[in-house]
């Protein structure tokens, strides 16, 4: 009964295929693919457990390195991204324009050139570990994207509640808080999720860099034994389980936040 | 619920609204004192809407002045959330805040922007609750109310503030039928307490009842003021005429 505006979908296309109950082809193919991948490594391992077990023993360093760089990344572009969103959408036009920009520029650049950039340029002017300047790098680029999910999500509350709120005298910093940001954040959740997807696959990219996450661990142990093609099955196959374990966890999100509507 | 004429809530002067080559306001001039209940009716597209959401500058005029209670609201001195505290408004579509309870929504901004503590808050809450026979409601969520439920909270909310000023943007417009007398009663009520209130509305029982003035307005101007029985019964101009004889 309400006039309220629909809500609207923000849909990035990048990241991963998240499994809904509405959409019953991916939800069978998540199951397939999952449980599938699990049993194949398994099978591998107890049949050949030379090399694939010794693969197995060898890289979980390389997983917990891949989890901190993520997970460090997508804390700091949450923070990047709220600014960048608030600026995109703010009346100061230097605020405005700075926001512009950045996500312009960071747009336009490969992240694998971001990454080796952002490596070289700050190992000019300060020492910081590999790892430090793999997760700022991450955070740069994904920022930029985290900025305009934020503008959009944002930009998707009805017009009335920011007029509701400013009618009952609160200023715009207060009805951003009070009003805006509390529903923007539904709408923003399921495209956060699958910026976290993209970005954990991402992650692999700052292997190149010195940081020894799951590819690198991989690569140094294919190099060595020269079983390419049984390590990089590996790799792939624990990649795939990873982003299906978290596409599947996103999925559940996104379906209790909106019963909760 | 007497008039105190010596005490302007609302003086415009000559304001002039443009929308790209479109004049939505074209030289409207409206005084509001204490205590009147003003009703602005008129066909859609008249600038009616417009008028009264210049009146707390969610709609920015081009041309001319708007004073509430002294306070001018394009004086550069003016700080406009300070007149906003003065000035409740109730918008067609309710917009009450859907994350909140109705509890919530009352006391958001007399604790954000009035700074009073949550006791206090909650405790005029409860008597303006109480007033629009909504306590029971309380805790519910803006969702699992009717429209007309809705709408009665939104006027509460309004009225929590204290305002000195209350404009109806069509607050029954959106409302099924059958909602639309208890939505009315509330205001009805307000006017008795004396409250004074800008209503844009198609009710024109309501007009008549409780208006102390009727505006009729077309084509971004004023084009009849007067009593409702004046309006009523002897308008002056066509486009009146012809509106009343559609709509009644």
């Amino acid at each position: 009964m309400t006039t309220e505006a629909k809500k609207q979908i923000i849909d990035v296309g990048d990241g991963a295929a998240i499994p809904r109950k509405s959409d019953r082809g991916l939800f069978t193919a998540w199951r397939i693919a999952f449980f599938g991948a699990i049993g194949t490594l398994t099978y591998l391992a107890y049949t050949k457990p030379d090399p694939y077990l010794n693969i197995l023993k060898f890289v979980p360093d390389g997983i917990m390195v891949t989890f901190q760089v993520t997970l460090g990344a997508i804390v700091l572009a949450i923070v990047l991204g709220l600014i960048t969103g608030l600026g995109r959408i703010s009346k100061n036009r230097l605020f405005n324009g700075a926001a512009s920009l950045y996500v312009e520029i960071i747009r336009g650049i490969p992240l694998l050139v971001q990454i080796f950039y952002i490596y070289y340029a700050l190992g000019r002017i300060v020492k910081v570990p590999a790892i430090l300047s793999a997760i700022i790098a991450m955070a740069v680029c994904y920022g930029a994207y985290m900025g305009e999910v934020v503008r959009a999500g944002i930009e998707s509350i009805a017009k009335g509640q920011r007029e509701a709120a400013l009618s009952l005298g609160m200023n715009g910093r207060q009805t951003m808080i009070h009003v805006i940001l509390p529903q923007a954040v539904k709408v923003i959740l399921p495209p956060v999720g699958n910026e976290f997807i993209a970005l954990l696959k991402d992650s692999s990219l700052v292997s190149i860099i010195a940081v020894a996450d799951l590819l690198r661990r991989g690569r140094e142990f294919a190099s060595e034994s020269f079983t390419y093609f049984e390590t990089y099955t590996v790799i792939a196959l624990i990649y795939l389980i990873i982003t299906l374990f978290f596409s599947k966890i996103i999925g559940v999100m996104e379906e209790r936040v909106s019963v909760n509507k | 619920m007497s008039i105190n004429k010596r005490r302007k809530m609302v003086e415009a002067t000559e304001i002039i609204k443009i929308y790209g080559s479109f004049r939505a306001l074209d030289r409207v001039s409206l005084d509001i004192y204490d205590g009147e209940k003003v009703v602005i009716i008129g066909p859609s597209g008249s600038g009616k809407s417009t008028l009264l959401r210049s009146i707390n500058r969610l709609e920015e005029i081009d041309r001319g002045t708007i004073l509430v209670d002294g306070m001018d609201l394009y004086d550069p001195k003016t700080d406009i959330t300070k007149v906003r505290e003065e000035v409740g408004m109730v918008f067609q579509s309710f917009n009450l805040f859907p994350h909140k309870t109705v509890l919530e929504n009352l006391t958001l901004a007399q604790t954000v922007v009035r700074k009073r503590s949550k006791r206090d808050a909650e405790e005029r809450a409860m008597v303006l609750l109480e007033k629009v026979g909504l306590v029971a409601k309380a805790k519910a969520y803006p969702a699992n109310l009717s429209g007309g439920q809705q709408q009665r909270v939104a006027i509460a909310r309004s009225l929590a503030m204290d305002p000195k000023l209350m404009l109806f943007d069509e607050p029954t417009s959106a409302l099924d039928p059958e909602m639309i007398g208890e939505v009315l009663d509330v205001m009805k009520d307000l006017a008795k307490d004396g409250m004074t209130m800008a209503v844009v509305t198609h009710e024109m029982g309501f007009a008549r009842e409780v208006a102390d003035r009727v505006i009729f307005m077309d084509a971004g101007r004023i084009v009849e003021e007067g009593t409702p029985e004046h309006f009523f019964t002897a308008p002056n101009h066509e486009r009146a005429k012809l509106f009343l004889s559609q709509i009644l």
